[in-house]
């Protein structure tokens, strides 16, 4: 096939295509990352250029690192991150698994319910949301934010996860029923491991979000114990001067952790986008 | 050992009714076959034989005890799929032995009997290999095995060769026979092919629209069936229907069957044009055109050369002719 369509001027169409959007992509992230190396001057005078070593400066990292907890934000970050994964996939493949599993009166009705939340965005509610929080004492706890991203995500968990479910083979699980395996194991030991691929599509999407959140860190944990880093990078966004400087180093090092998880799932992701398309 | 006994069993998937009361009596040994078209609930009826679904009404009873209620897995039963339904994670022994396992089977009586299971099916070079690394023949012998290791009352097959290629079907097919007749168990059978359900059964369950059609051997099946439709589904080719009016009887459809029928060149009972002519060498088949009968097939054992066009006669034989009543059963 590749053979048959193979044309010069069509695979370099293609490839200016493909070129031009990953220059379109990636030059904010670029930019970000090269000024985060120069000095104040550097990244007002030139902002295009690469620092050079009169410009290069690392005044930016030096400050996050010194001023503010920054370890300690991270910490917080991937804290609320991966619970909040982790929730979003272990109860939305469980939904998704009874859904796509199990007849049962208003089974399309609660598939359409527990998809809502798809069409609905979650900070419509921050108001009750806080009232919630402040009345069960839960603000300023990473817990109150890792409930409130778990509902965030469960919606599309739900939904592409039990259109994954329900290619799973029926046979696979009778044929564990009738091994006497409990449903639970059925879940866990045959169905999980067959729609890995679409849990890390679902991990990505869910993640993504979550790491760059400002709006929840802000309204029901904004203190220092519990700030979150897209939170505490703002500490260097005043009124009347912003450190440029230490903005942007914050931000370079708040993408480390999402790139690398994202590496992680991406090899299962492509798999999950493919998968069906090719046998 | 192996008994089964169905009772008055219903199945209703909200108002479509897909099983309007079986009544079916196994007993130990033998080897049934439910036949039917696609969508008859034969696949249903296998499935609340082994728990896998509720019947909306009715009883099942395994050897005397009453099983409506009784989960799979401790209703003595196996069952073989149709997409071998291999656990994709675990080795081939391990496949075999998850069910003995789970119901805490000591260790060695587990290797004994998957031992004697992988020779009985020539699965020893296998056992440390997974469902992936294996070829579609051996994937289906590893998931008789692993019902075979189980020693169940009753084995239940649900279309378990329409997954392999034909040359492998029939060897299938003979492993099949040979494990019957070795372990002496009692199998039921789903196919929705008539060939195999011929060629394995004891006993032929012909299901339509719900209902059991009829039941018997499978020479019983094709000498005296019951009804139009049972006349129909068994024997390949089809056997010919025709309109009692337009052959002056009283039956309001006469059936022959294609191997029933002579043809001649010069004199017979139905004169006709040769529409089509299959040559498969051991025999022809013929498609008549004819002016009393309408289009009828002929089949002739050996070689016949007839020409599209040209013009034969076919006679059925009076003696293996059928006649059917208004609500298609046989006249007797």
């Amino acid at each position: 096939m590749s053979i048959a369509t193979r044309s010069l001027p069509r695979t370099i169409g293609a490839h200016a295509i493909l070129l031009t959007y990953t220059a379109i992509a990636l030059f904010p992230v670029i930019l970000v990352i090269m000024n985060s190396f120069k000095s104040r001057a550097g990244i007002f005078g030139a902002p295009l250029t690469p620092p050079t070593p009169k410009t290069f400066d690392l005044i930016g990292y030096t400050t996050v690192i010194g001023q503010g907890d920054f370890i300690h934000y991270f910490q917080n970050s991937l804290v609320v991150t991966v619970a909040s994964l982790f929730f979003v996939l272990l109860f939305g493949a469980m939904a998704a698994f009874a859904l796509s599993e199990y007849r049962f009166r208003g089974n399309t009705l609660m598939g359409l319910y527990l998809a809502l939340g798809i069409m609905i965005p979650i900070r419509l509610g921050t108001v009750a949301i806080l009232q919630l929080m402040v009345a069960s004492g839960l603000v300023n706890t990473l817990t109150a934010l890792i409930l409130v991203y778990t509902a965030q995500g469960l919606p599309l968990a739900v939904f592409i996860l039990s259109e994954f479910m329900k290619q799973v083979s029926d046979d696979l699980k009778n044929a564990g029923r009738i091994d006497g395996l409990s449903e639970y194991t059925i879940f866990f030991r045959l169905v999980l491991p067959l729609v890995r691929p679409s849990m890390a599509t679902v991990a990505v999407f869910t993640m993504i979000p979550i790491w760059n959140d400002l709006w929840f860190p802000l309204i029901l944990a904004p203190s220092e114990e519990t700030k979150t880093v897209t939170l505490g990078a703002q500490l260097f966004l005043g009124q009347f001067v912003t450190n440029w400087n230490a903005i942007l180093a914050a931000l370079s090092l708040a993408i480390m952790p999402v790139l690398i998880l994202y590496v992680i799932f991406s090899r299962q992701l492509i798999r999950g986008i493919t998968s069906g398309a090719v046998k | 050992m192996g008994s089964l006994k169905i009772e008055n069993v219903k199945k209703a998937f909200g108002p479509v009714e897909v099983l309007k009361g079986i009544n079916l009596e196994v007993t130990d040994g033998e080897f049934v076959v439910f036949v039917g078209p696609s969508g008859c609930g034969k696949s249903t009826l296998l499935r609340v034989i082994a728990g896998l679904e509720d019947s909306t009404s009715g009883r099942v009873v395994i050897d005397g005890e009453d099983v409506s209620v009784t989960p799979p897995a401790k209703r003595g039963i196996a069952m073989v799929f149709q997409t071998y339904a291999l656990y994709p994670h675990l080795t081939v022994k391990n496949n075999m032995g998850l069910g003995l396992k789970q119901a805490s089977t000591p260790a060695a009586e587990i290797d004994r009997r998957i031992g004697i299971a992988s020779s009985m099916l020539s699965l020893e070079p296998y056992l440390e290999r997974r469902p992936a690394e294996l070829s579609g023949g051996q994937r289906q012998r590893v998931a008789i095995g692993r019902a075979v290791v189980r020693e169940p009352k009753l084995f239940l097959f649900d279309e378990p060769l329409s997954n392999l290629d034909a040359a492998l079907r029939v060897n299938t097919r003979l492993e099949i026979a040979q494990l019957h007749r070795r372990l002496k168990a009692t199998m039921i059978y789903v196919t929705h092919d008539q060939v195999e359900a011929m060629t394995l059964a004891d006993k032929i369950v012909v299901l339509n629209a719900g209902r059991i059609e009829q039941i018997g051997g499978p020479m019983e099946l094709y000498n005296s069936p019951a009804n139009e439709f049972v006349a129909g589904f068994i024997g390949s080719p089809k056997m010919n229907f025709i309109d009692g009016a337009r052959l002056g009887e009283t039956a309001k459809t006469i059936g022959v069957r294609p191997e029933h029928l002579t043809v001649d060149l010069n004199s017979g009972a139905w004169k006709g044009t040769v529409v089509h002519a299959e040559h498969l060498g051991a025999d022809t088949n013929l498609y008549l055109d004819c002016e009393k009968a309408g289009l009828i097939t002929v089949r002739i054992f050996g070689v016949y050369n007839a020409e599209p066009g040209a013009t034969l006669y076919a006679t059925p034989d009076p003696a293996k002719t059928y006649r059917f009543g208004a609500d298609g059963k046989v006249l007797k």
